[in-house]
């Protein structure tokens, strides 16, 4: 073993595809340097495989920087893993230790079915944005940005919510598998800004209704959401969805728009 | 090298102020009643793929839009940080159009078209006003208006932002409105598609071949024009900022059918990135150059001080940044900074466990502004590095930086239009050549890829349909099948090798070659070496590659050996660039082309063009034409940042 470096056994995930069954395989990951990331680790256990010829594990990765919320598993039963506010990219292996099991599952929720692996079909998330996640304005004659004044504190907690990576980790650690969190981030995004008003009541009940056509359960009001959320999203923006839900639900009873 | 062409970039005349605002009038439209008629294909959903297709969508054109990731959300534009650039001139400091499209003319060395370039400028208002009506939330000021900071190189303070998320922002306001055209119906999305070939009709770009990376099955898709918008190559050095799906393959495709490749070796190293830390490293990461506007650039005066940043004293460090550019100091533009960087570790003076960073200190700001200011700027760039590193930035005072690939100036060769010399496919966003000339500004790839898809492509794809004479072609047309079965031969014959050395061993080994020889200092024997490397490696790997699995399958190994075959027959020719342009320019310093005092040498007497390549095929010499450059507006000087 070279210096600084550890052992770790690794339980995955295999799944052929959406249809076949699926199974834990035991590896083992050698020479595992703490400044590897914990998909680096799976780049070398896979390059291993390849050169044994054998399939190597599928997962879904591109920034490998936080952002693009294209990485998603469970590791240790934990979305993305043990640290707090941390994709699964950027978690390093020096919060491992040597010896240690780490178990990897895909996200597991209805509505994201599995496609290989750990990879799972998250396009519920687009169709729920495409169902009112927007400000209808279309190119250009849009008025000078500096007409439409914002209060920096609106901007501010608009940003708090905008920056929801889309990940799906708040699906995959609740236990009804509600998309609320992810919802709800967008609906206070818009709802916080003056752009956002006209369409206020319309989108909310959109979202709400796509989530429960694509099989996302309610809140279970645990939090979990929250706490495995790699841009700490506060749980917040789910009592705003569901203050939000209740007035258009109303104006919608009594006809207003 | 045999002599080909002078291109004529289609510049419209008359006034540089005026150009656009005309051309816009002489342009031909479709009405909206027969916009419907139309079929558009966008590759990528980056910022130029989603602002295109959300806009060709609310137009009223059928569009079908590709990326080769799950969700379009997720595309790379989303990992820029710092900001977009716009002259607004908000703070009163100067700033205008021409202020902009002067900084952005004289930033990119005078290898750019002067009129994009004015033209860029002039929409780069208008992209700040949509996209705060998307809603998208910038950074404002307690009255309400807009915040702006200065910005790697600028006298201005010109960039709009986001906190440190400008690019995740302004994509997801784009990503919003391309999915309110899927809930109308006028875009349909393909997601995990990747496109394999650009299929041509009558010399016409009329559709694709996209593989469904779910099932692997080849699929074949036709339309009116293709609209290319899938980034930049910077992957070819292994080791970039860039994410890791990002590739050279789209854009190689239609280089092989007849585009012309430009200025490849025009290559933007970033100079404030994570330094690499071990062999295992996927990807390197990007902190934001806003750093520097407080941050101090500084190695040990003597090499091999081993002390810890805070126990070296003043009298012994070296800034220097501020000790050789007074005037811009730390805030040198990105290819001063990243060569100065190279320089000094080179000298022995770099720090580090490997001796290839320098330090970017904060214990003057944090002195002068106290921590509660500096973490307000800087806690979630902090905090990045910290858990990448383990190095906590509050402690210590100082980071290790290192420059690294980041954004690629070159690409597919386009005229005024933004249309390729292959007519029907236009090209957008880092996936042209056309704005940055030899070196790109900070904060402005957010801008040119916002512009390109929200206000210049909408106007010159209309142009192109209402005048091309096009067939009705659909994909039972002899030319998809042949593309199919040509794709499928590859894969095929990818597959078949079954070698001893995997796909990412031969990609390190590709970056190895291009950042050791075709890095950010470059000398005419090394080129060529790395031209022979890059032979070999490429005869090696058709013999000896290991690619597992079946291609009738979700297999990430297939996708990856396609793109590595891609960037052994696209690095050639970058490296031929490379060779052929003997002067020193933005970010291509070639040593031969030096001033006494160490800085670039431009040679406008030989090289002010754009060198378009032509493919001619494997193992053949591409052809170069020329797009002669002529600066009627900007005064044409020697950079100096003294």
């Amino acid at each position: 073993m070279e210096t600084g470096t550890f052992t770790l056994n690794l339980r995955v995930w295999r799944q052929a595809n959406g249809t076949a069954d699926g199974q834990l395989v035991e590896y083992t990951a050698r020479n595992v340097s703490p400044d590897m990331s914990f998909l680096e680790l799976l780049d070398v256990v896979n390059d291993d495989l390849v050169k044994q010829g054998k399939d190597p594990i599928a997962f879904d990765s591109d920034c490998r920087e936080g952002i693009c919320g294209s990485c998603g598993m469970v590791i240790s039963g934990v979305a993305h893993g043990p640290q707090r506010a941390t994709t699964a990219c950027q978690l390093f292996m020096r919060h491992f230790e040597d010896g240690d099991t780490v178990t990897v599952e895909p996200w597991r929720a209805k509505a994201f079915p599995i496609i290989k692996d750990l990879v799972v079909d998250r396009s519920a998330f687009d169709r729920i944005q495409a169902a009112g996640g927007y400000i209808s304005v279309d190119t250009g004659g849009a008025v000078d940005a500096n007409e439409m004044l914002i209060p920096k504190d609106s901007a501010e907690r608009a940003m708090d919510a905008a920056s929801c990576i889309g990940c799906g980790a708040c699906v995959a650690a609740c236990k009804n598998a509600s998309a609320e969190l992810f919802i709800g981030a967008k609906v206070t995004q818009f709802s916080l800004l003056p752009q956002g008003q006209p369409e206020r009541n319309r989108r909310v009940l959109a979202m709400i209704e796509q989530s429960q056509s694509e099989g996302f359960g309610p809140c279970s009001n645990e939090g979990e959401c929250e706490a495995v959320c790699p841009k700490e999203i506060s749980v917040a923006h789910i009592q705003t969805l569901h203050r939000e839900y209740t007035r258009a639900s109303l104006r919608r009873i009594f006809g207003f728009s | 090298m045999s002599s080909g062409t002078i291109l004529d970039g289609k510049v419209p005349g008359g006034d540089l102020e005026s150009k656009w605002e005309r051309h816009k009038f002489d342009m031909s439209l479709v009405a909206p009643a027969n916009r419907r008629k139309y079929d558009i294909i966008v590759v990528g959903t980056g910022l130029a793929g989603a602002s295109a297709a959300a806009t060709l969508g609310e137009l009223g054109y059928n569009v079908a839009a590709f990326t080769i990731l799950d969700s379009p959300r997720r595309a790379h534009s989303i990992a820029a940080q710092g900001g977009i650039n716009a002259a607004k001139n908000y703070k009163n400091d100067g700033d205008s159009v021409h202020r902009l499209f002067y900084d952005t003319i004289k930033g990119g060395d005078y290898r750019s078209r002067e009129a994009n370039v004015h033209r860029l400028a002039e929409v780069s208002v208008d992209i700040i006003d949509h996209c705060a009506a998307q809603g998208v939330p910038f950074a404002r000021e307690y009255g309400g208006t807009l915040s702006n900071r200065s910005f790697g190189g600028a006298q201005v303070s010109r960039t709009f932002y986001a906190r440190g998320q400008t690019g995740q922002q302004l994509l997801l306001g784009a990503y919003s409105s391309l999915m309110r055209q899927v809930h109308r119906g006028q875009v349909k999305m393909f997601e995990r598609r990747e496109m394999l070939d650009l299929v041509v009709v009558d010399g016409a770009a009329r559709g694709i071949i996209a593989r469904n990376l779910i099932t692997g099955q080849l699929e074949r898709y036709a339309a009116h024009t293709v609209l290319l918008c899938t980034g930049g190559y910077g992957n070819i050095y292994f080791l970039s900022t860039n994410a890791g799906n990002s590739n050279v393959t789209a854009a190689w495709r239609c280089a092989r059918r007849g585009a012309y490749m430009a200025n490849p070796c025009f290559v933007q190293i970033h100079p404030t990135c994570i330094p690499q830390s071990d062999e295992f490293q996927s990807k390197l990461t990007l902190m934001s150059e806003s750093l520097r506007n407080d941050g101090r650039v500084w190695v040990p005066a003597k090499g091999g001080d081993q002390r810890p940043p805070q126990q070296i004293p003043e009298s012994e460090r070296d800034y220097f940044l501020e000790r050789k550019y007074p005037s811009f100091g730390n805030l040198v533009p990105r290819d001063v900074a990243s060569r100065n960087a190279k320089s000094v570790c080179d000298e022995g003076r770099g720090v580090g466990a490997t001796g290839r960073a320098v330090y970017l200190d904060f214990s003057e700001a944090i002195g002068r502004l106290g921590r509660d200011v500096i973490a307000e700027r800087y806690d979630n760039l902090f905090q990045m590095y910290e858990r990448i590193t383990g190095v906590d930035v509050y402690v210590e005072k100082a980071m290790r930086i290192y420059p690294a690939v980041h954004y690629v100036m070159g690409g597919l060769w386009v005229d005024y239009n933004l249309m390729s010399n292959l007519p029907g496919l236009h090209v957008l966003g880092e996936a042209n050549f056309s704005d940055h000339g030899a070196n790109r500004l900070g904060a402005s790839a957010l801008m040119q890829g916002l512009a390109d898809g929200y206000f210049i492509a909408p106007y010159t794809v209309a142009h192109y349909l209402a005048n091309a004479k096009l067939k009705p072609v659909d994909t039972g047309h002899a030319a998809f099948a042949d593309s199919e079965r040509e794709v499928g031969e590859r894969i095929g014959k990818l597959l078949a090798v079954n070698g001893s050395r995997t796909v990412l061993q031969f990609h390190q080994d590709l970056g190895k070659i291009m950042w050791d020889k075709v890095g950010m200092s470059r000398t005419e024997s090394g080129l060529k070496e790395a031209l022979g490397e890059i032979r070999a490696l490429r005869d090696r790997y058709w013999r000896e590659v290991k690619v597992v699995g079946a291609s009738a399958d979700f297999n990430k190994e297939v996708e990856r050996a396609g793109r590595v075959a891609d960037y052994l027959e696209f690095g050639e020719m970058l490296v031929r660039d490379a060779i052929h342009r003997g002067e020193s320019c933005g970010g291509h310093f070639r040593e031969e082309s030096q001033t006494e005092e160490g800085e670039a040498k431009r040679d406008d007497e030989k090289y002010s063009y754009v060198a378009a390549w032509e493919w001619k095929g494997v193992d053949q010499e591409p052809v170069m034409h020329r797009e002669p450059l002529t600066f009627d507006f900007a005064e044409v000087k020697q950079r100096s940042y003294k």
